[in-house]
């Protein structure tokens, strides 16, 4: 096929370190090309995930009248208020959970004014796929962990392996209490404000 | 062999997944879903074409003793450009497919047709090759991905066949990947046994 390099240490150190440049070199650019598109797709999940959870119609701009809360954690939540003729008809609250079985987690949760939840989004996870990637469906209206309708109030909602009533996917309990555990972080949060006008959270952490 | 030969070896005499028995953690982990195999049969067969071709071309200036190095950095470079262009332009996908997609690096099925064909092969013959393995991969990923999909799930392609409620927990997960990749290796088998 043709004389190979030789393999002694200056072409050996050479090459590696020929290859490694040009490949790291294209890397960094497909990332400067594709960092654009990335943070728009972000961005788009995330003002269609407001509009998905938040129960029936509004209109203002949930992202103008954004406010957010710091968590003990070091973490942070951010709250979408909507607004129907200036009536507070729900509030979108992104939240997260550090106890995903891949690691962090990130929900929309629609809260509606008397803090029961009205629907939910997954913007970002790195569960199992098959498994954990259930919670997009299980804990919607149709699936068997329903959380729709519930109020976690500042107890928070469980599995039932852990006494509570949500059950959890099948083999994959890690996630469901991760899930549930973001639900519950959003749902203290908002419990510190006053939802009825969505007037911005006394502080008191 | 010449290059008609060397495309459909891949498909059939020498398919990666029942010939070879590349590639099985992929292959048993994503194919949950038909749509999930397929989009990752298709990935992997972008890196085996471009890593194939790539290392084709430069193998003669890459000294023998760091070869698996050299070919393991040019495998992760395309796969990162996978991933990052999947994560830009087919944003649904890359979120099912999840962690399976870096893992295309240690896929057995590339860094074995890197060293087994590209790095003794012109440029043609070894594109040819990384596409031939890489639809035959996509091929079985699908088979294996709708078997599944319709035991576990009742659908296929996210169309329903049956109630979900017959649908067989078992074959979602990994036991029954086992299993359900065992009985078509069988098939498949006894049907190139006959041929």
């Amino acid at each position: 096929m043709g004389k190979k390099l030789e393999s002694n240490f200056i072409n050996m150190v050479t090459v590696l370190f020929a290859v490694t440049l040009i490949a790291s070199a294209a890397v960094g650019y497909v990332y400067t090309l594709t960092a654009g598109p990335i943070d728009n797709a972000k961005q788009a999940k995330q003002v269609n995930a407001i509009r998905q959870v938040i129960p029936g119609e509004f209109d203002n701009d949930p992202n103008a009248e954004i406010w957010e809360k710091e968590t003990p954690d070091g973490g942070k939540l951010e709250f979408y208020p909507a607004k129907r003729n200036g009536e507070l008809v729900g509030t979108a609250v992104k939240t997260y959970t550090n106890n995903g079985f891949g690691g962090k987690v990130w929900l929309m949760v629609g809260f509606n004014p008397n803090g029961t939840i009205s629907n939910y989004s997954v913007l970002e996870h790195k569960e199992t796929p098959g498994l954990g990637s259930k919670m997009d469906l299980w804990f919607t209206k149709n699936g068997k962990g329903n959380i729709i309708g519930k109020k976690p109030g500042t107890t928070g909602l469980k599995v039932s392996k852990d006494g509570g009533d949500i059950d959890a996917i099948t083999a994959a309990t890690i996630s469901s209490r991760a899930f549930l555990d973001a639900v519950n972080r959003a749902a203290a949060g908002l419990e510190g404000s006053d939802i009825s006008s969505g007037a911005t959270q006394q502080n008191n952490n | 062999m010449n290059n008609l030969k060397v495309l459909t070896n891949g498909i059939f005499r020498e398919n990666p997944t029942f010939a070879l028995l590349l590639g099985m953690c992929p292959t048993l982990g994503v194919t949950t879903s038909a749509i999930n195999g397929m989009g990752m049969g298709l990935a992997t067969a972008f890196v085996l074409v471009m890593s194939n071709l790539v290392i084709s071309l430069v193998t003669n200036i890459i000294p023998d003793k760091i070869r698996i190095p050299s070919f393991i950095v040019i495998i992760a470079a395309f796969v990162t450009v996978v991933d990052m262009c999947m994560a830009a332009y087919l944003p649904s996908l890359h979120e099912s497919l999840g962690l399976f997609i870096p893992l295309i690096v240690v896929n057995c099925i590339v860094l074995g047709r890197a060293e087994a064909f590209a790095s003794k092969n012109k440029a043609i013959p070894s594109i040819l090759d990384g596409l031939g393995m890489g639809l035959g991969f996509t091929l079985s990923l699908t088979i294996l991905g709708v078997i599944r999909e319709i035991l576990g799930s009742g659908k296929a392609f996210n169309l329903p066949v049956f109630n979900e409620n017959y649908g067989m927990l078992i074959f979602v997960l990994a036991p029954g990947a086992f299993i359900a990749l065992g009985y078509l290796i069988a098939v498949v088998n006894r049907l190139r046994k006959t041929n």
